[in-house]
């Protein structure tokens, strides 16, 4: 564990050392996603994650933000456990029946002001799932979206250019 | 002579079933088998409803692997309980009769389980009726006794994480009851696939349960193969192995890395996060998307691999990373107090259950569909299964571990061995119904899908069946006794898919 705690200390961060492929444009997105969140909010950005009927891919590249190379958190982006906490709801999957309510209270315990990012198609037009008998429609067929984040799932790069999207249309 | 083989043997009608027997039986046969099920003579492997009032129910048996599927046609509307004598088969004979109105005999659970009572309609896949969509309350069970409160937790949870409700009864910290209410995520995916095109289906199969996208379509794609009498091309097998194993790589390194973060060991989180990430970005410098999906195809493979660089470099890249990752979980007393011995899997419930995966695995049982029934290329391949005994959240750690090794020595294999050719085959016009059954180990345990086409070539019915099936009740046995805190370790230990469940 030593070994581990050393070189975290002294080494170089892992994000530098990530394979070039796209790391400049990711660097370049993220810190203009953070500038813009502190210009217009003022602050750091909160999100809280809702999946409203995903088929659990769109979580996993939500969850990728988190790793070293994209590490929203440098920037201020956190995620956050409660809707209570939250600026951003970023809601997944198509919205199933059995999700419609808990998605609709969770946007209410959302205080103003507040944004909502559909993601993925599901969350867009329902994808795959479109006519189902358990599903209630997409996203924004239940509450007010702000920001669509279309792909199958949407790359982490993706999700980073839709939030800079949302807070550039939504000056405080 | 076993349970499986005597049944064979004394089969009147087969089905159509390809490539395992099919039997079409009566009420005494079907009940004969419940009987061998709860004798623990032979596994349930999965339990659904087909077309036409048909109910289903997937056999193996645990010495020899032979699977059978017995299929009997209701007339009344009607079937014996299978859970009545074998507990594991509970939760599929509630969803066949809420989804398909088919009456489960004698079932002793008469809730509803993934109907909430939200979808408008009763029995959408049988006599549908249109119904208020207001909600249903639900009966949980009582746990009765000195005094203890409960804890409800979700649908919506604190992290990143799909839906479901667990309700805790709780002795001060020690949990008495865990009681899952799932079902939040049913998108109706079997009555989707009713009717629809192969092709349609598979893109349907691929987004069952996202983690396990490539195992999903490989279990797909291979029951249409089996029901059309469809051989396709070497390479494809190989190329579809491939990507498997990266698929199985990342998620056993999320895993690792999510398990640790819930003791409140963020490092390994962030060190399995990086790995991880290489392994989805050398999959989409090879085969054009991160998570792999819709690369595997009924007929074959959708992306030839022309540049097998990148898998290379990650193996190395691995290689050197993971073992000081094993040494530093190995070694760390305070991470290691958290998950020995904590959620201890009986194997006895392991074996009642027939719990596919690490879960099982940890448990001391031997089953992983890649050697047993087996299937192309992984017979050709040498490869261990690891097993091992203590069944707690360190015993499902170490399994995963032990499973990262060994894929990175089959993708060793696969691109040292991989036969040069076509990728894909088109698919026949179908002339006459059939039906096909397939097993894809997933990085969870295996996956199930069950295919009948009709005589147009589309699905007449189809079903997926996940490896969390078997899982997610089993999580309610471990948690008992733990305390509440250990419950987001043992959670993420199993680490079950909700929608691949809930379907
Ligand atoms: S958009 Fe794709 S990855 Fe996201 S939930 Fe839908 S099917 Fe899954």
């Amino acid at each position: 564990m030593r070994t581990f705690l050393l070189k975290g200390l002294f080494g170089r961060p892992l994000t530098e050392a990530a394979p070039k492929v796209d790391a400049s444009e990711l660097e370049e997105l993220a810190t203009l996603l953070g500038d813009t969140a502190r210009r217009k909010l003022g602050r750091s950005l909160s999100i809280r994650e809702v999946d409203a009927g995903s088929c659990n891919g769109c979580e996993l590249e939500i969850h990728a933000l988190n790793n070293a190379y994209y590490d929203l958190e440098r920037f201020g982006l956190r995620f956050v456990a409660s809707p209570r906490h939250a600026d951003v709801l970023l809601v997944t999957g198509p919205v199933t029946r059995n999700m419609k309510e808990a998605l609709e209270r969770t946007y209410a315990a959302t205080p103003a002001p507040k944004w909502v990012v559909a993601v993925g198609d599901c969350g867009v037009n329902c994808g795959v799932f479109k006519g189902s008998y358990a599903v209630a429609g997409s996203v924004a067929d239940v509450i007010p979206v702000d920001v669509s984040i279309p792909g199958c799932p949407p790359e982490p790069t993706a999700l980073l250019k839709g939030l800079i999207a949302l807070i550039d249309a939504n000056e405080r | 002579m076993s349970l499986v083989s005597s049944l064979i043997e004394q089969a009147i009608h087969r089905t159509a079933l390809r490539p395992w027997p099919g039997l079409a039986v009566d009420a005494d046969t079907w009940r004969a088998a419940t009987l061998g099920l709860g004798a623990g003579e032979v596994s349930l492997v999965a339990l659904w409803a087909g077309d036409a009032g048909t109910v289903h129910m997937a056999l193996r048996d645990p010495a020899d692997g032979q699977s059978v599927v017995l299929s009997l046609a209701t007339t009344d509307g009607t079937f014996p309980s299978v859970g009545l004598t074998h507990p594991p088969a509970l939760r599929p004979e509630r969803v066949i009769r809420e989804l398909h109105g088919l009456v489960p005999e004698g079932c002793p659970d008469d809730r509803d389980w993934l109907d909430q009572g939200r979808w408008g309609v009763r029995h959408p896949l049988g006599a549908a009726t249109a119904v208020a969509a207001d909600g249903d309350a639900y009966a949980f069970r009582a746990a009765e006794g000195v005094p203890m409160h409960q804890i409800a937790v979700g649908p919506v949870h604190a992290g990143i994480i799909e839906p479901g409700h667990f309700r805790f009864t709780a002795n001060g910290e020690h949990v008495v009851r865990l009681e899952e209410r799932l079902g939040y995520v049913h998108k109706g995916v079997d009555s989707l696939l009713r009717g629809a095109s192969i092709v349609d289906g598979a893109r349907l199969a691929a987004r069952v349960s996202g983690d396990s996208t490539v195992a999903y379509s490989i279990a797909y794609a291979r029951a249409v193969e089996a029901a059309l009498g469809l051989a396709i091309p070497e390479r494809a097998v190989w190329l579809r192995a491939l990507m498997a194993e990266l698929e199985r790589i990342a998620n056993h390194l999320g895993d690792i890395g999510a398990i640790c973060n819930d003791a409140a060991f963020a490092m390994m989180l962030a060190h399995c996060g990086v790995l991880r990430e290489q392994v989805l970005r050398a999959a989409k410098a090879t085969f054009g998307h991160r998570l792999m999906m819709d690369r595997v195809i009924p007929g074959g493979v959708a992306v030839d691999l022309t540049d097998a660089a990148p898998i290379r470099k990650l193996v190395a890249a691995i290689r050197s990373a993971f073992p000081a990752l094993i040494s530093l979980y190995d070694n760390s007393a305070s991470l290691q107090n958290r998950t020995v011995s904590t959620g201890t899997l009986d194997a006895g419930l392991a074996r009642q259950y027939a719990v596919g995966g690490p879960v099982g695995r940890a448990s001391g049982l031997t089953f992983d569909a890649r050697k047993a029934p087996g299937y192309a290329p992984y017979p050709d391949l040498v490869f261990n299964i690891p097993v091992r005994e203590s069944g707690d959240v360190d015993g499902r750690v170490w399994i995963r571990i032990d499973e990262v090794n060994e894929s990175l020595g089959l993708i060793d294999q696969i691109l040292t061995r991989l036969p040069s050719g076509p990728i894909a085959v088109a698919l026949p016009t179908a002339s006459e119904p059939s039906e096909g059954v397939a097993l894809a180990e997933a990085f969870r345990g295996d996956v199930m899908a069950w295919v009948k086409l009709g005589a147009d070539g589309r699905l007449a019915a189809a079903h997926l069946r996940d490896a969390s099936v078997f899982q997610w009740p089993l999580l309610e046995a471990v948690i008992e006794n733990n305390i509440v805190a250990d419950f987001p370790l043992c959670n993420k230990s199993f680490n079950c898919s909700y929608s691949g469940h809930d379907l």
